[in-house]
């Protein structure tokens, strides 16, 4: 008996295995394939049968991007913004997640409501107000147009809110009773508590910014004031479009937030579950 | 609570905080909604009242949603949107379910592995996998065109068929967020006591009587989460068709995000474009509204 069970769930061990790997490979097969698209040109990439091991125009195709379409100073702008982003948004998200979380006011109940409704409010419709506001501030191909409208994420105010809450009030009382300024308290005392909450935050806004197509597409106009996913949509819409090059600018794209993602996983896990699963 | 006992004249009392405090960490939050949120918001209804005539904004009342009302483009977007919500949002969070209870088995080998490959496609931005998806897909000369050949099946117009053109959508948004969803599953599962496995298998439960009544029950919070969740994200959908099929086959998926966004910035109708997201936000109040009264009852 013992052993026919035992043999049972190995048989199930290696059924739900398999079924998982190939489903894993499949998710992972359309990364491996840019890595080898990247290394070829435009007829290799589409030649039967198909290449599946790396070529030699990786560098051909990096140097026709970099030099002969300037992605570099798409890639300048999108590390530029999307860190400037990540800094000023965690600091302002993680100050209002603070005082929803550690004080008593009047209207708190209002202003959270607020912050729910936006976070549920289809972010389209703002698209033509915030289009004609940044023509009239004069604020079109800026960092800041890029950067300000986001800035008060609703759900970066959510989340800090809730990670707060496990902030002791003893903790900032017994600040208090020391005779520390507020802001003081802020920064030194509660801000290195919430380190890892300030991590996940900061990857969450960081790839948000780096990824976002749509509003940048519509506040970009000229090629100089690109990011990396207006550059290379533009690229695409080309009508002789080099998908050697594309697909290399495309691995460009994926490349740094991949990194980011497989060093600090544990913190960008526990930032979207921290918004999702508390109560 | 706080002590009475200080020299009066501390101008305020030790261990209790001035009162403005609060609004002043809030306050760049405050200055930024009401700049790039709310007044955004407000602006675009009073932009869905009008309409650009001879180079003037003028006032038309609901005369954009009475268009709205009889435009057959608008009713093929809400079709396709919809077809795509009823079909990939089941779909993904079923396939969701099934991994999460793998990843949390053990009898699943290298979980932490697989945990990860099956989460990494979120790290991907819309326009990359849109570039990427659109050149696997390729009818003529993509890998899996050419994959489907070799084992002896027909070629398939991914993106040139109306029908096909909202399968490979499907798939691409599948691929992307499936992970995404199966992570919040995991946790949730995970919070599930164990003692209560023990003690049905105990009472003699088979495997399936414990996933439908343990299993399932505890994982209600999550499950109402990721159907709001992605159904809102779902009917807000806009950049995969946009890169991977520009809307077309003749509109085959044309979503009501990309139709609002050609209304407002190929034709600079934005009166129409600002009904349309007025239209959209009103659907997406009352799905969310449904899904939550029928998922929150269930549970009573």
């Amino acid at each position: 008996m013992r052993t026919d069970r035992s043999l049972q769930a190995r048989g199930a061990s290696l059924a739900v295995s398999i079924v998982i790997a190939i489903g894993g490979v499949l998710m992972l097969a359309p990364f491996y394939w840019l890595i080898i698209a990247s290394t070829h040109r435009t007829s290799d990439i589409f030649s039967n049968p198909p290449n599946l091991v790396p070529g030699d125009q990786l560098w051909v195709n990096l140097t026709n991007l970099f030099v002969g379409e300037g992605f570099g100073q798409a890639v300048l702008n999108s590390t530029l913004v999307a860190t400037i982003y990540a800094l000023l948004g965690g600091l302002v998200c993680t100050a209002a997640g603070y005082a929803f979380a550690k004080f008593r006011f009047a209207g708190q109940g209002v202003l959270f409501g607020i912050v729910l409704v936006i976070l549920a409010l289809p972010s389209q419709v703002t698209l033509v107000p915030l289009f004609q506001i940044m023509v009239q501030l004069n604020w079109l191909n800026t960092y800041q147009a890029l950067i300000l409208p986001n800035l008060a994420l609703p759900f970066g105010i959510f989340l800090m809110r809730q990670t707060m809450q496990s902030v002791p009030d003893e903790l900032i009382q017994a600040a208090r009773v020391d005779g520390a300024g507020e802001f003081r308290i802020f920064a030194q005392i509660v801000l290195p508590t919430m380190r890892p909450a300030l991590a996940a935050l900061g990857i969450f806004l960081f790839l948000a910014q780096w990824n976002d197509f749509v509003y940048p597409l519509i506040v970009l106009r000229t090629s100089d004031a690109y990011t990396v996913p207006v550059a290379l949509a533009s690229l695409q819409g080309l009508s002789d479009t080099d998908y050697g090059q594309l697909l290399a600018g495309t691995m460009v794209s994926v490349l740094p937030v991949l990194g980011l993602f497989l060093f600090l996983q544990r913190h960008f896990v526990a930032g979207i579950l921290a918004g999702a699963v508390k109560q | 609570m706080t002590s009475k006992l200080q020299p009066a004249t501390r101008r305020r009392w030790r261990g209790s905080a001035p009162r403005l405090t609060p609004y002043l960490f809030l306050l760049p939050v405050l200055v930024l909604f009401a700049g790039f949120k709310v007044y955004p918001y407000l602006y675009a209804a009073w932009l869905s009242l009008t309409k650009i005539i001879k180079g003037q904004t003028t006032f038309v009342g609901l005369g954009n949603y009475g268009r709205l009302a009889a435009d057959p483009i608008f009713y093929k977007a809400l079709t396709n949107t919809l077809i795509i919500l009823v079909t990939q949002v089941p779909l993904m969070l079923g396939l969701a379910l099934l991994l999460a209870v793998a990843f949390n088995s053990a009898l699943l080998k290298f979980r932490a592995f697989w945990r990860t490959a099956y989460f990494v496609p979120i790290v991907m931005g819309l326009v990359a996998y849109g570039i990427l998806f659109s050149t696997l897909l390729n009818s003529h000369h993509g890998l899996v065109n050419f994959l489907l050949e070799s084992v002896g099946l027909p070629r398939v117009p991914w993106l040139a068929d109306p029908v096909w053109a909202k399968v490979s959508i499907i798939i691409a948004l599948t691929w992307h967020y499936t992970g995404n969803s199966a992570v919040i599953y995991l946790a949730q599962l995970q919070s599930i006591p164990g003692e209560l496995y023990e003690a049905a298998e105990i009472d003699g439960a088979t495997a399936w009587q414990r996933f439908w009544h343990i299993t399932l029950p505890g994982l209600r919070p999550a499950i109402t989460l990721t159907v709001v969740l992605s159904t809102i994200g779902t009917l807000q959908l806009f950049d995969e068709p946009y890169v991977l099929t520009n809307g077309g086959p003749n509109n085959a998926t044309l979503t009501i995000g990309m139709y609002l966004y050609q209304n407002g910035f190929k034709y600079f109708d934005f009166g129409y474009a600002s009904a349309i997201g007025y239209v959209l936000t009103g659907i997406i109040g009352v799905i969310a509204l449904i899904q939550f009264r029928f998922l929150r009852e269930k549970q009573a």
